[in-house]
């Protein structure tokens, strides 16, 4: 059987690196649609797949594909799909039933510039707000957001790992600027990669409760077929994973939804700082516009403006309390984003007026230039502009 | 002198009694479908260890959680791709879907050509009551022309699914249909089913006289009596025959049942590589 990482160094792109990271995590089932700019992810899982003896299927509709992720992940394997924007708002339906039935698996989203069919070839980072409340009903979710092929190798890792963990579907909410980049990639040794699988159950398996969760909110799972007879269901359901339609077993199976991941927002956020120790304006962006904010803060700081960056590596849940920790000292911020205000609205919800907040956006088709956002903060820093 | 307790029923290690009482309503037809299902699981011998059931959503769709076995109650016209991936993520499962006429035919149409198509390895039931009962009686894509549904108010101005022509169209290797009045044919037809590898499919008409029978001035005997007396069974009868209408006569039976490779067969013959099974038996050799 051939490996299932490819220990060494690469020149890829990012599609390809995701799913060679999702190979690397252990994923052994693929079920997709072809979209563009996402298809070369399914398109590589299916050339792999095979070889270290998962399953690659291509399946009617998105809907499909997200529904065979559920089950196969169900019958216990590591599964995952990659889409785009108009596959990603058809999948919403099941990722919600993963959301409610607490079933781990992988969602990349490679971003478009929509609304609708968009610009099917040209990047954009207009997602955002979707992937935190697309599906209907109130839930927590996971999203990343990778900035560079190496980045993407390594988070469809972190994806499944906070998937199994927390057992809830995680987004890799990437765009096509990095899908569709290539760069070098260095996969390490498989004994370097930390491999996260839910927790199995243990004791008499007539007694097992499927949804009766430990301290931290999560339950362990069990698979189809291991001989637990359990039943899972998207009706609001108890810990028996019975239906109970009651306004008490909402709020409890709520609670635990919601808690489970606000519980665990200090493990699970990952964000990176970049001078930010002394900066007065602070740029808050992330996947391929963060490494426009980059180029920025160097030139910015060139110029003597003291500016930082703040990344959000985690998108979902939000880092809300490093962002309020930041307005107490900063002058303001600045939001760099290919949308026209997504991620915004939330550093300026966070902000809570303490600092200003900009908006330097575009409504998809390309990066944003450096140049927009040192305007911006020079701005900014003359007074000329306050946001 | 004490009262014996009753004989356990031959079905209770295979239902969660503590379900019970289940929401179907007064003469519907599922509850005998659903024992049927659960007779056939007995009787043909399968692991039930390994046996899952999938329903979408609904009266029919309900069914998955009242059966003691490792049981999804899934998304609307879902069941069919999520029975899919669960099946060629783990082959050694029985996976039977068992849902509605409008949960696998309208919403879920698509789904169901595509996994026949493919030869999936599954079994899928499906109880045709003419209409959505969970949502109170809405036209279905199997609702017969002129019939009245809440939404067909002046009766039903569409051409309804000849499903078997459907199911082996679209490439099923096992198609059947009989009503919940044929027990014994439609238990015997679900264990071929299950022991059929590929994509099997039975259909199973069966009465819903709270929102059907109702507005069509059809009363629960009635339902039955048309089962009985306007229905012939011929089986191997041609699938463009099979149309449901009772002023003509229903033809139940098996259809077809034939044997070809299915989906995961085929991936592994074509999509694995041809070393795979050496290495493995090498390795574990060594």
């Amino acid at each position: 059987m051939k490996t299932a990482v490819l220990t060494g160094e690469h020149f890829m792109t990012g599609d390809v690196a995701c799913a060679e990271g999702a190979l690397a995590a252990g994923c052994l089932f693929f079920g997709g649609y072809p979209i563009t700019p996402a298809t070369e992810i399914a398109e590589h899982m299916s050339e792999r797949l095979p070889e270290v003896g998962g399953t690659f299927i291509q399946m009617e509709d998105e809907i499909a594909a997200m529904a065979s992720v559920v089950g196969a992940s169900c019958a216990g394997v590591k599964s995952m799909t990659a889409t785009s924007g108009p596959g990603f708002s058809l999948m919403m339906e099941n990722i919600g039933l993963a959301v409610c039935t607490e079933t781990p698996c992988v969602v990349v989203n490679v971003q478009r510039a929509g609304p609708s069919t968009g610009l099917p070839t040209l990047g954009a980072q207009a997602d955002m707000m979707q992937a935190r409340w697309g599906s209907h009903g109130h839930y927590e979710i996971i999203a990343l957001a990778p900035s560079s092929p190496q980045e993407i190798f390594y988070q469809t890792i972190t994806a499944f790992n906070l998937a199994e963990r927390y057992r809830i579907p995680v987004l890799v909410m990437t765009d096509e600027f990095v899908g569709h980049l290539s760069e070098r990639v260095v996969i390490p040794e498989p004994k370097d990669i930390r491999l996260v699988s839910r927790l199995a159950p243990k004791g008499r398996k007539d007694r097992f409760k499927p949804f009766r969760a430990g301290s931290d909110g999560i339950a362990p799972m069990a698979a189809a077929g291991e001989g637990y007879r359990i039943h899972v269901t998207g009706l609001t359901h108890d810990e028996r994973g019975y239906p109970t339609m009651t306004v008490e077993a909402q709020t409890e199976m709520m609670e635990r939804l919601v808690g489970k991941i606000r519980g665990h927002e200090e493990e699970i956020i990952l964000t990176d700082g970049y001078r930010l120790d002394d900066a007065e304006i602070v740029v808050v962006s992330y996947g391929v516009s963060a490494r426009t904010a980059y180029a920025a803060v160097d030139e910015a700081r060139r110029s003597g403006i003291k500016a930082g960056l703040f990344r959000l590596i985690t998108v979902w849940p939000f880092p809300e309390r490093r962002i309020r920790q930041l307005a107490e000292r900063v002058k303001a911020f600045v939001t760099v984003e290919i949308n026209l205000g997504q991620i915004h609205l939330e550093v300026e919800r966070c902000a809570a007026g303490k600092a200003p907040a900009l908006l330097v956006g575009h409504p998809g088709g390309a990066i944003i230039p450096p140049e927009h956002v040192i305007e911006a903060m020079q701005s900014i820093a003359k007074g000329n502009e306050r946001p | 002198m004490k009262k014996a307790a009753p004989p356990p029923h031959p079905l209770e290690d295979l239902i969660r009694t503590d379900r019970i009482p289940h929401i179907w309503c007064p003469g519907c037809g599922i509850g005998t479908v659903f024992s049927a299902s659960l007779y056939a699981m007995k009787t043909s011998g399968i692991d039930l260890e390994k046996t899952v059931m999938v329903s979408g959503i609904g009266c029919s769709g309900r069914g998955a959680g009242y059966v003691n076995l490792d049981s999804y109650h899934t998304t609307h016209g879902r069941a069919i791709p999520f029975a899919t991936g669960m099946k060629l993520a783990n082959p050694e499962l029985n996976v039977v879907v068992f849902s509605g006429d409008g949960d696998l035919f309208a919403i879920g149409g698509n789904h169901f050509i595509h996994a026949a198509r493919r030869n999936v390895d599954l079994t899928v039931i499906c109880v045709n009551n003419f209409n959505y009962g969970m949502t109170g009686g809405q036209v279905a894509a199997t609702t017969p022309l002129k019939a009245r549904t809440t939404t067909t108010p002046y009766g039903n101005p569409e051409t309804p699914f000849n499903l078997p022509l459907l199911a082996f169209a679209s490439g099923a290797t096992y198609v059947a249909r009989w009503t919940i009045l044929h027990t014994r044919d439609l238990t015997e037809s679900i264990v071929e089913a299950l022991l059929r590898p590929g994509f099997s499919f039975v259909e199973v008409l069966a009465p819903c006289p709270i929102n059907y029978g109702r507005r069509n001035r059809e009363k629960p005997l009635e339902t039955l009596r048309l089962y009985q007396e306007k229905t012939i069974v011929r089986n191997e009868a041609p699938p463009t025959e099979l149309e449901v209408d009772f002023e003509k006569g229903v033809i139940l039976g098996k259809f077809v049942d034939v044997h070809r490779p299915t989906c995961s067969n085929h991936y592994d013959q074509i999509c694995r590589p041809k070393d795979l099974a050496e290495t493995a038996s090498a390795e574990a050799g060594a």
